[in-house]
């Protein structure tokens, strides 16, 4: 395990020498605080309008339901924009370097090496995630949100972060290209997330697209529930392509 | 002596296109072997093999008697390897990357700092410890790579190329690094220049074409490629054009094979390329029969075949003999 760790942390330090990792952080706090305030003002207003009502209306707002729910979803589907561009240099760039051949022959086994770079990649998507706190933080400062559903929430965009890392990590590992690494990434993603509208059509192939959507496994989670068949979709979607992922690297030692 | 590496009939297959074929050969302690061989030989193939990049399609490797493919972990941390690109990190530190590259070789936090000290110090990088590896110069590059390569202190050091690429003053104070390193350790270095392993080699290991070809001493084998060379000597005549008569009377001349007239220079001078029966020196009698055909004589030496042109000579007519064998 001492082997993974080396290698995230060269990963994590080589993702902050270079610009790309401050402009996704900066690109997620943009269209993510975009988000925010546009949602925020609709809650606000739609507050505003059901208090002039004067309870008439019959329903009433709730932060958690009505602003940080749809907001997370939201989150979910920008981090799915950003996460090839974390992913798609992982492999795909020590094999162009040449580096790959100092991570085979390291006394190291291919395990290692695949988690030690899935670390690295996930440790920057919670950094990146993380910066969606400061807009949590504020609701905090203003009203009284319930914390339990929002780490539910939270804990679910963490694993959705970690199965979409690894799908990343899988493509990063078939080419030496990190562009076209990146495009199968969102094409593969793109195709995840659309399932989930297709998926509402019902019938038995409707579940079943329902299921296997990336996204769709956050409604639950989004709401402050956490379902044990969300954790181990998100699980063992991970753990499938990291295991994918050891094999192309066992493969590329006999192709050389 | 006591062997370290000990290639064991590999065989490596690309596909269904054998790259080495049933190779053995081993490497003693301490000693310095030279790999040699034309490019697409199987070179880089076999030291691959030989630091369990790539486990071998038959056969096996043997590192300090632990075998590559049982277990390649403890095979692996024997080995100190530098690909014929070094594996660098552009964005990182010297330090840094030895740091780097000396954990993920099993080095313990605490004695990683006088692991990257001593081994810069060794590879003259002692200065340059926090300069940025993309800015460096290729030759500062390759000592980084032999750097990482070390920085563990491995039995065995196996470097692909080391000087190709390098300028003639950096190939030889790579030479001599490399000469002062196999002092207490074991090197396999490949190459395709002949006159590197004479300088730096104990034995050598010629292979073409994924097969051993010889193996032995570099005097032993520099004698092999010398009488390999005999019967061919050429000299060279330059004269002025035309050079018409003066071929004729070196055709008739006694010992003379067969005259090639090259074609006209700039200055209106031609060369006469005299392939010689045996390789006696003629030049005294050459240069008369010359001058007495009444032509100008402007030049005379004696076109010794350089030594890799020997060497790609041997390889390719045992190659044949190996085919047909």
């Amino acid at each position: 395990m001492t082997a993974a760790l080396i290698i995230c942390r060269r990963e994590i330090a080589a993702a902050l020498a270079s610009p790309v990792a401050y402009v996704l952080f900066g690109a997620f706090a943009f269209i993510y605080g975009y988000f925010f305030t546009e949602f925020l003002r609709n809650f606000v207003e739609v507050g505003m309008r059901m208090s002039e009502l004067g309870g008439f209306s019959g329903g009433s707002l709730h932060v958690n339901h009505d602003l940080i729910n749809p907001l997370l979803l939201t989150a979910a589907v920008v981090l799915l924009f950003l996460v090839p561009l974390i992913s798609m240099r992982s492999l795909a760039a020590e094999v162009r370097s040449g580096t790959m051949e100092l991570l085979l022959t390291a006394p190291i086994s291919d395990g290692q090496i695949v988690a030690g770079k899935f670390l690295g990649g996930f440790a920057l998507y919670l950094t990146m995630l993380a910066v969606s706190l400061l807009h949590v933080a504020v609701l905090f400062w203003f009203g009284q949100p319930d914390i339990l559903p929002i780490l539910a929430g939270y804990l679910g965009l963490a694993l959705f972060g970690a199965a979409t890392i690894a799908l990343g990590l899988f493509f990063s590992s078939l080419t030496s290209s990190q562009i076209v690494a990146g495009v199968l990434t969102l094409a593969a993603l793109l195709l995840l997330w659309v399932v989930e509208f297709a998926g509402q059509t019902g019938g038995s192939f409707g579940r079943l697209l329902a299921y296997v959507s990336v996204t769709g496994h956050l409604a639950e989670p989004a709401r402050g529930v956490v379902a044990v068949r969300d954790v181990i979709y998100y699980l063992s979607f991970a753990g499938f392509f990291l295991l994918l992922t050891r094999e192309t690297v066992r493969s590329r030692r006999w192709r050389g | 002596m006591e062997p370290v590496v000990v290639v064991d009939r590999v065989t490596k297959r690309y596909g269904s296109k054998p790259a080495v074929r049933e190779l053995s050969f081993s490497v003693g302690k301490g000693e310095v072997l030279g790999f040699l061989g034309p490019n697409g030989a199987g070179k880089t193939t076999t030291m691959r093999m030989i630091t369990g990049f790539m486990p071998p399609s038959d056969g096996r490797v043997l590192v300090d008697g632990v075998d590559m493919v049982d277990a390649p972990l403890a095979a692996r941390r024997k080995i100190g390897y530098l690909p014929e690109v070094p594996p660098l990190y552009p964005e990182m530190e010297v330090r840094e990357f030895l740091a780097f590259a000396a954990r993920l070789r099993g080095v313990g936090r605490r004695d990683v700092e006088g692991a990257v000290e001593r081994v810069s110090a060794r590879c003259g990088l002692a200065g340059a410890g926090t300069a940025i590896i993309g800015t460096l110069s290729r030759g500062y590059r390759q000592r980084v790579g032999l750097a990482q390569a070390l920085v563990h202190d491995p039995e065995v050091l196996v470097l692909d190329e080391p000087t190709a690429g390098l300028d003639p003053k950096q190939i030889h104070e790579t030479r001599l690094l490399i000469r002062e390193l196999a002092r207490d350790r074991t090197v396999v270095l490949s190459t395709h220049i002949l006159s590197e392993v004479t300088v730096t080699c104990d034995r050598v290991v010629i292979i073409s074409g994924g097969r051993l070809r010889a193996e032995d001493s570099p005097e032993r084998l520099a004698a092999r490629l010398a009488t390999a060379g005999r019967g061919s000597a050429v000299v060279e005549i330059e004269t002025a054009s035309p050079a018409e008569a003066a071929a004729a009377a070196l055709t008739a001349a006694p010992g003379v094979a067969s005259v090639n007239t090259g074609s006209e220079t700039a200055e209106g001078t031609v060369v006469l390329q005299v392939a010689l029966e045996d390789d006696e020196d003629r030049r005294s009698e050459l240069a008369r029969t010359v001058l007495g055909a009444g032509a100008p004589l402007l030049g005379l030496r004696r076109a010794g075949a350089s030594l890799e042109d020997v060497f790609l000579e041997l390889t390719a007519s045992e190659a044949e003999d190996g085919e047909t064998a």
